[in-house]
């Protein structure tokens, strides 16, 4: 138990345990204080300055964001004084600040412009600083204005804190302090993993995603087109905070419906392919455990890990592209689904995959990215033709008049719609573990899971990283060389926990089989294209949705998939197998890191 | 009749016995000594005037191992070159001061963060902190020193800026607390002084409290070596003691036509001649770090204010607001106000503005862009608008 120290604010006595920040005391009592580059995922900063209250015997104002409580405080957070420096600077970030707001994709849901209403910074009482400078619009998933930028350093504190990839850096100082990248390179040649979490907390429109919102119109509206469209998982468990419900409430159903009533010729589900990524993951799982535990084949590399999240791809292609044997094969949900729609379903319905648009709607700005990856085109076109954000869609419902509550649930169309509880938890961190040992586990011994209900509890939760182990006992003949086996497991979520992890195994200071990956905080759920804002709150919601899909499925392992049992059947003929590896399988490139 | 300044020959004396100095203290012991410097009344000689016994009890009874002793001679300050003079001619002294703080703190390791332009006195320095090095191991005591070389950020003098500098950061200032005597460099407890203090702290070892308290004023005592420049007789570098007025200052250092002196440097304050009498030179009146600058009537106050202004506005770090963008403000402000842009009730605004980034900026260097800026534009608004 921490000590308890005594202070006031605005007179009011209160109790808070030790290094609490005047902020976050002011917070429990429900006094609200500004504050720009303050996030609560991220370190302190301390340097917006709109946070400064007035601490008695302080001839000067402090940060309360970086300022602990002292024994005795008595704090002050509305002042003349406090109001005066607060609206300067307010009105000093507004004289650097590309204010022409109207343009802004970040209008109405920006910190800054909040700020400035609130304070009624109506006149212009200072010089106009602003430079011209056009956004970089380099790279396919992440586009950066500078003439936005507050240089509150959220960014670069994410990339570095949370990430752990430093991509993004402040250069200069002075009054040409930037926020930039290494050399000043465009993003689309740094070693941006283009995750987007810088984007989730940019508290202005200096960071946003690459939008392709006009081309998914024209796609709709072309009528020789057939336009499908996909749904990760964690999008229907954060989608109905655009529209004014609390984190933690789904919309499948409603997002189904205004998808259907959008135009798109059919809504189908990501879910379906994570079911088939599963069965293809866990195979290559099964088969890499047995060339090295009966041929004793060095060259399969153990541990395996997952390749779902893009993010995580080019992140360890920069940074560890020794290890990139160890990563599986398999293409990403997304990917196996571009690539199906535009054989299989084109096959299935009768349509020429010339005329199929792929469209995705992702929590994931990587996978922008991902879908323009020059191997992403096996099956003769590209993939995957445009990326959405779950922000974007929500856009896009907007536009299109629709009320999204007020519809009627609707559920997926087929073929490709299908899905069980394992595709659902991909969008949760420990999800795709979890799935894959539901069905491994099952396959090796021909039992369910030894867990209540199926579910793997250790695995779940928001710990950066996590480990589990599971013991392989009377299993099928066929699998007699897992016998007795411990499989070991590890999960890490956020790069920067990765790095960790990966600097573990490359030290061998532990060992695991299999690994999973994610790019983003708690996984997709957290992803660079969810509404912002972000918290451990909202994404903590998010993850209790996302379980709470996967209970209500009537299956919830993935090779129960009556449709993924009719895609091998009728298609691919085996997991693994020769038209599987043709499309469903890829390869990774060694990149610089400079 | 100029009246005649007290002078003081302490700072560059250097007919001391180190080690045997060392040993005095050593008998002596570190409670008694830093009691010896509390009472001595010595102030951090770099501008901000910590006291300097308080900053050394706090890192020697901080429960850690491992403590650094810093030196800061990042001397930065526009008309300051005291800091130069004090490593030319009395390098040994300042590495003993660093020696006796590593002996009062127990910290086993120091540093010299230096300027790059001093980079001359890199084999000088060098030969004395091998001396150094060498003696005091003969007295029991174990410290390495070494020397790190600025890059050029006059920010770095700020003294968590400078850590983070050594630590291969960009160089910014970091909130305060924590302060650097609980977590410094390297996350230990570290003593941060300016070249000046350490020998300051070696006079008072040598002479005793009770010699040095009879030189200066109750708030300022001990004498100070200032770095005088601009329209003067003499220019160089001077030790006078502490607690005179600006008028005697004039006297003995002023061309006969003095408007103004700047105290403190760009950091520092504007002191037009009406005030000379009742501003004295010191903690009770103007602080300053050792620059004085003599301005006569030839010169412009606006350019002079303006030429602040350019440093300023490079200089910031550019990580916090009132300090990034407010010197932009101040510096375009006055132009357009010059310019005719902008009228001349415009100057109350910035005034306005200079005061919040007093109260706002992060760090020290923010806080005291409103110095010179209000001290000038206050006593010379009329050269300011014509």
């Amino acid at each position: 138990m921490s000590n308890m120290i005594n202070i006031t604010i605005n007179d009011i006595p209160l109790a808070v345990p030790e290094n609490t920040s005047i902020f976050h005391a002011a917070k429990m009592i429900n006094v609200h204080i500004p504050t720009l580059c303050h996030h609560e995922d991220l370190c302190v900063a301390g340097n917006c300055r709109v946070c400064v209250v007035e601490v008695e015997k302080d001839p000067n104002l402090v940060a309360s964001c970086a300022t602990p409580v002292r024994e005795g405080m008595k704090v002050l957070t509305n002042t003349s004084k406090i109001r005066q420096a607060r609206k300067h600077i307010l009105e000093l970030l507004l004289t650097e600040h590309n204010i022409n707001c109207i343009k802004c994709s970040k209008s109405n849901a920006c910190e800054l412009q909040n700020l400035a209403l609130e304070y009624r910074t109506d006149d212009e009482i200072f010089l106009n600083l602003r430079k011209p400078s056009r956004p970089d619009i380099s790279s396919y998933a992440i586009q950066k204005d500078d003439s936005k930028c507050i240089r509150c350093t959220r960014c670069v504190r994410t990339c570095a804190q949370l990430q752990g990839v430093n991509a993004l850096t402040m250069a200069y100082k002075g009054n040409l302090a930037k926020m930039s990248t290494f050399k000043e390179k465009p993003m689309a040649e740094v070693v941006c993993t283009n995750c987007g979490q810088c984007i989730n907390r940019c508290p202005t429109g200096a960071l946003t995603e690459r939008t392709y919102i006009e081309e998914v119109w024209n796609a709709i509206y072309d009528p020789t087109k057939h336009v499908v469209v996909q749904t990760a998982p964690a999008v229907r468990v954060a989608l109905g905070e655009r529209f004014g419900l609390k984190a933690g409430n789904r919309v499948t159903g409603k997002m189904v419906a205004s998808l259907k009533a959008m135009g798109f010729d059919s809504v189908l589900d990501t879910d379906f392919t994570a079911d088939l990524t599963i069965m293809e993951e866990g195979t290559e799982l099964l088969s890499r455990l047995k060339k090295v535990l009966v041929d004793g084949n060095t060259s399969a590399a153990l541990p395996m890990f997952t390749s779902c999240s893009p993010g995580w791809i080019k992140f360890i292609e920069h940074i560890y592209p020794e290890m990139l044997p160890n990563l599986s094969s398999c293409k990403s949900p997304q990917q196996m689904f571009g690539v199906l729609a535009k054989t299989y379903y084109a096959e299935k319905r009768g349509f020429d995959p010339k005329d199929i648009v792929s469209v995705s709607v992702m929590p994931c700005t990587a996978k922008k990215y991902e879908a323009n990856r020059s191997e992403m085109r096996d099956s003769g076109f590209q993939d995957v033709d445009y990326v959405l954000t779950t922000r974007e869609l929500a856009i896009m419902i907007q536009q299109s008049g629709i009320n999204v509550l007020t519809l009627k649930n609707e559920p997926f169309d087929n073929i490709m719609g299908a899905s069980t509880g394992a595709g659902v938890i991909f969008g949760a961190t420990g999800g795709v573990m979890e799935a894959a040992i539901r069905t491994a586990y099952e396959l090796v011994t021909g039992r369910e899971v030894p867990f209540e209900r199926l579910n793997i509890t250790p695995v779940r939760g928001f710990e950066g990283i996590k480990e589990a182990s599971l013991l392989i006992e009377k299993v099928k003949p066929e699998f007699e060389f897992l016998e007795g086996v411990e499989l070991k497991v590890a999960i890490a979520h956020g790069l920067a926990h990765a790095r960790k992890l990966m600097e573990a195994i490359k030290n061998e200071k532990t060992f695991y089989h299999f690994v999973e990956v994610m790019a983003c905080p708690g996984g997709c759920l957290g992803g660079g294209g969810q509404p912002i804002p972000t918290n451990p709150d909202i994404r903590a919601a998010r993850m209790n949705a996302i379980y709470k899909e996967d209970e209500k499925m009537p299956l919830r392992k993935s090779h129960e998939n009556p449709e993924i049992q009719q895609l091998y059947a009728d298609f691919l003929g085996e997991p693994n197998g020769h038209l599987s590896h043709k499309l469903l399988h890829t390869y990774y490139t060694e990149r610089e890191r400079y | 009749m100029a009246t005649q300044l007290k002078r003081t020959e302490l700072i560059f004396r250097e007919d001391i016995d180190y080690s045997a100095l060392m040993r005095k203290i050593m008998k002596m012991g570190k409670e008694k000594f830093i009691e010896e410097l509390i009472d001595s009344g010595l102030r951090g000689r770099g501008g901000a005037g910590f006291p300097t016994g308080l900053k050394w009890k706090i890192v020697k009874e901080y429960p850690d191992p491992i403590k650094y002793i810093i030196c800061n001679a990042d001397e930065g300050e526009p008309g300051t070159f005291k800091d130069r003079e004090i490593l030319d001619k009395a390098s040994e002294k300042v590495i003993w001061g660093m020696a006796l703080a590593s002996y009062i703190t127990g910290a086993k390791e120091g540093f010299i963060y230096i300027r790059a332009e001093y980079k001359y006195l890199k084999t000088k320095l060098r030969i004395a902190i091998d001396r150094m090095e060498h003696n005091i191991k003969s007295l029991g005591i174990n410290f390495k020193l070494d020397l790190i070389f600025g890059a050029g950020a006059y920010v770095c003098g700020e003294e968590t800026a400078l850590i983070e500098s050594m630590e291969g950061f960009r160089g910014e200032p970091t909130n305060k607390p924590p302060y650097p005597v609980n977590e410094g460099y390297l996350g230990r407890p570290t003593v941060v002084n300016n070249v000046e203090t350490f020998v300051n702290a070696m006079i008072i070892a040598d002479i005793g409290a009770e010699e040095y308290k009879k030189l200066g004023t109750k708030a300022s005592q001990g004498s100070k070596l200032f770095s005088v420049s601009g329209d003067c007789c003499k220019e160089g570098v001077f030790e006078l003691e502490m607690g005179m007025t600006v008028q005697q200052f004039v006297d003995e250092f002023g061309d006969g036509d003095t408007k103004a002196v700047q105290v403190g440097g760009a950091s520092g304050f504007c002191v037009p001649r009406k005030e000379f009498k009742n501003t004295i030179i010191g903690f009770e009146g103007v602080p300053t770090g050792g620059s004085m600058k003599v301005f006569n009537s030839s010169r412009s106050m606006y350019n002079i204010l303006e030429n602040y202004l350019i440093f300023f506005e490079e200089e910031s770090c550019g990580q916090c607001t009132p300090c990034r963008v407010g010197t932009q403000q101040l510096l375009h402000g006055i132009r357009a106000v010059k310019r005719k842009e902008k009228p001349k009730t415009y100057l109350d605004e910035l005034l306005r503005l200079a005061y919040t980034m007093k109260y706002a900026s992060k760090c020290g260097l923010g806080r005291s862009v409103g110095n010179a800026f209000t001290s000038i534009i206050e006593n010379f608004r009329e050269e300011i608008v014509y």
